[in-house]
C-alpha cells in the first residue's frame, strides 16, 4: 500500500520559524521547538526544518535549535541547510535529525551526495531542489537555483532530480520557487515530470493556499509527500483536516 | 539500564530519547565494558548493511550483543540493527549479519519505490511486543530490504507484496520500522520491551 505523509515545513532563521513569498518578504511564524511539538502531537507525519540563511556564523546556535527541536519530536525529523560535509551531517543527526537536506552543496559538489548516502545510508539523504520555470521556452523546462534561491544554475531541473537520484540520494525535496508563498497550488508538472522520471520518493513543496492542492499534488502530482508551510503555522487548517480532506479524495493516509 | 549500542552511526539519539520518554534508563554505550550489566539491549541502525555490521564489529559491540542474546537478556533491534540479527543480506552479500535469527534480508519486491518511506499498517499475527497497539497499528517505514519471512516473523506490512515488519525469537525482537519515529504507536511498542525488561531483570 502506497501511503502519502503530510509534513509541516519549519523554515527557520536565527531560531525563529518564518515563511515568505517566493524566497523574499519574511514574516515571523512562531518558535520552532512550539511549532514542533505542536504538529506531532496534531498527527503530522514528518517535520522538515530548514535552516534558511545557513552560514558559518550561527551553525553552533542552529545545531542547539535542532536538538531542542528534536527533543519534541517522535516522528522523522529531516533537517537542512548549510550541510556541506559529511561532518556537517553527521551533527544535525546527533543532535536529533533523522534525514538530512542538502541543496547548494550538492550542486556545487555532486560526490558530496554519494558521500552521504555511503556513510549514512540513501535514506537518510535528501536532496531539496528549489526550481523555476525558463521563460520563453518551447517546452515545459525549469532551472535549478541554490544559495535559498538567489543564485541561478543553468542545470535542468529534471535531468539533475535524475541525477541526485543516480547519486544515491533516498528522497527528493522540490520546490517551485514560482509557487513558492504564493497559495497558487503546487507546480504540478514539475512535480509529476520528476516523480515519473526518477524511482525515489518525492516531496512537493510550494504553494499550498488551500486542501484540494495536497489532493492534486498526490493525485496529479504523483508526490509520495506534500509538503506545506504556512496553511499551517497561520491556523488555517490543521493536520487532521489536512488529512481528512486527503481521505475523503481516496488518498491513502495515517489518520491523525 | 537499557543499553543502546552506540556504533557511530546514523541516528542514534532518536533511540534513546525515545526509550527515556517511556520512563527508560537509557544510555548510549559505544564502550563494550560499559554495557556490562545491562537488562536490555537495543541494537538502532541506519543505513547499509555492510558498513552497519562492520562498524558494529570494529567496536566490539558485536560480541555485546551476541553474549547478550546468549544470557537470554532482552534485545530489541531497530531497523538496520534489526536485519544485523540475521545471516546476511542481498544488500551486501559479503558482510556477514550476527546469526541470531535464522534467514536472510531481501530487496523489497519489485513495482514499488526503493525506499520505502513512508508510514504503514501492520498486520499481525501474534506478538507480545506489539501487545496492545491499535488497530490498525500505524508506523514509519525507511528502507529498501528486509528479512526474509521465517517461523520467527509476527507481522507484515503490504509494500508491493508482504514485507516483514517484526519477528521474535524468546527474548530477542525486532522492527524493520522505526518505533522511535512512530508517534504514540511507536512509544507503545517500546514501552512494551522496557517493560519485558523490567520482568526479565
Amino acid at each position: 500500500m502506497r501511503t502519502v505523509r503530510v509534513i509541516p515545513c519549519l523554515d527557520v532563521d536565527d531560531g525563529r520559524v518564518v515563511k515568505g513569498i517566493r524566497f523574499t518578504d519574511l514574516f515571523d511564524a512562531g518558535d520552532p521547538v512550539e511549532l514542533a511539538a505542536r504538529y506531532d502531537a496534531q498527527g503530522a507525519d514528518e517535520l522538515v526544518f530548514l535552516d534558511i540563511t545557513a552560514s558559518s556564523d550561527h551553525r553552533g546556535t542552529m545545531v542547539e535549535v535542532v536538538a531542542r527541536t528534536a527533543e519534541q519530536v517522535f516522528i522523522p525529523f529531516t533537517v537542512g541547510g548549510g550541510v556541506r560535509t559529511v561532518d556537517d551531517a553527521r551533527r544535525l543527526l546527533r543532535a536529533g535529525a533523522d534525514k538530512v537536506g542538502v541543496n547548494s552543496a550538492a550542486v556545487d559538489r555532486p560526490a558530496l551526495v554519494t558521500e552521504l548516502a555511503d556513510e549514512f545510508g540513501s535514506q537518510c539523504v535528501v536532496v531539496a531542489i528549489d526550481a523555476r520555470r525558463r521563460p520563453g521556452t518551447a517546452d515545459l523546462a525549469w532551472e535549478v537555483y541554490t544559495h535559498g534561491g538567489r543564485t541561478a544554475t543553468d542545470l535542468d531541473a529534471l535531468a539533475w532530480a535524475e541525477r541526485c537520484s543516480d547519486l544515491g540520494a533516498g528522497e527528493l525535496l522540490v520546490t517551485s520557487m514560482d509557487r513558492d508563498g504564493t497559495r497558487d497550488g503546487f507546480d504540478l508538472e514539475l512535480t509529476r515530470r520528476i516523480a515519473i522520471r526518477c524511482p525515489v520518493p518525492l516531496v512537493a513543496s510550494g504553494g499550498v493556499g488551500e486542501l484540494d492542492h495536497l489532493v492534486e499534488g498526490a493525485v496529479e502530482g504523483a508526490a509520495d509527500a506534500v509538503l506545506a508551510a504556512s496553511i499551517f503555522h497561520l491556523g488555517e487548517f490543521t493536520i487532521a483536516e489536512a488529512k481528512a480532506h486527503l481521505a475523503a479524495a481516496g488518498v491513502a493516509v495515517r489518520p491523525a | 539500564m537499557i543499553a543502546v549500542l552506540d556504533y557511530g552511526i546514523g541516528n542514534l539519539r532518536s533511540a534513546e530519547k525515545a526509550l527515556q520518554r517511556v520512563g527508560a534508563d537509557a544510555r548510549l554505550i559505544d564502550d563494550p565494558t560499559a554495557a556490562a550489566g545491562a537488562d536490555g539491549i537495543v541494537l538502532p541502525g541506519v543505513g547499509a548493511f555492510g558498513r552497519c555490521a562492520e562498524a558494529l564489529r570494529a567496536t566490539g559491540l558485536d560480541d555485546v550483543a551476541t553474549d547478550a542474546v546468549a544470557r537470554g537478556i532482552p534485545f530489541l533491534g531497530i531497523c538496520i540493527g534489526f536485519q544485523l540479527l540475521y545471516e546476511g543480506s542481498e544488500e551486501n552479500p559479503s558482510a556477514e549479519g550476527l546469526g541470531v535469527l535464522p534467514g536472510v534480508v531481501r530487496r523489497l519486491p519489485t513495482g514499488v519505490k526503493h525506499p520505502q518511506m513512508q508510514w504503514n499498517t501492520l498486520d499481525i499475527a501474534g506478538s507480545d511486543l506489539l501487545a496492545g497497539v491499535p488497530d490498525p497499528a500505524w508506523v514509519y517505514f525507511v528502507h529498501s530490504y528486509a528479512p526474509e519471512q521465517t517461523v520467527d516473523t509476527t507481522s507484515t506490512c503490504d509494500y508491493g507484496g508482504p514485507v516483514v515488519a517484526t519477528a521474535e525469537r524468546g527474548p530477542v525482537w525486532g522492527t524493520q520500522f522505526h518505533p522511535e519515529k512512530s508517534g504514540a504507536v511507536g512509544l507503545g511498542i517500546l514501552a512494551n520491551f522496557v517493560a519485558a525488561v523490567d520482568r526479565a531483570a
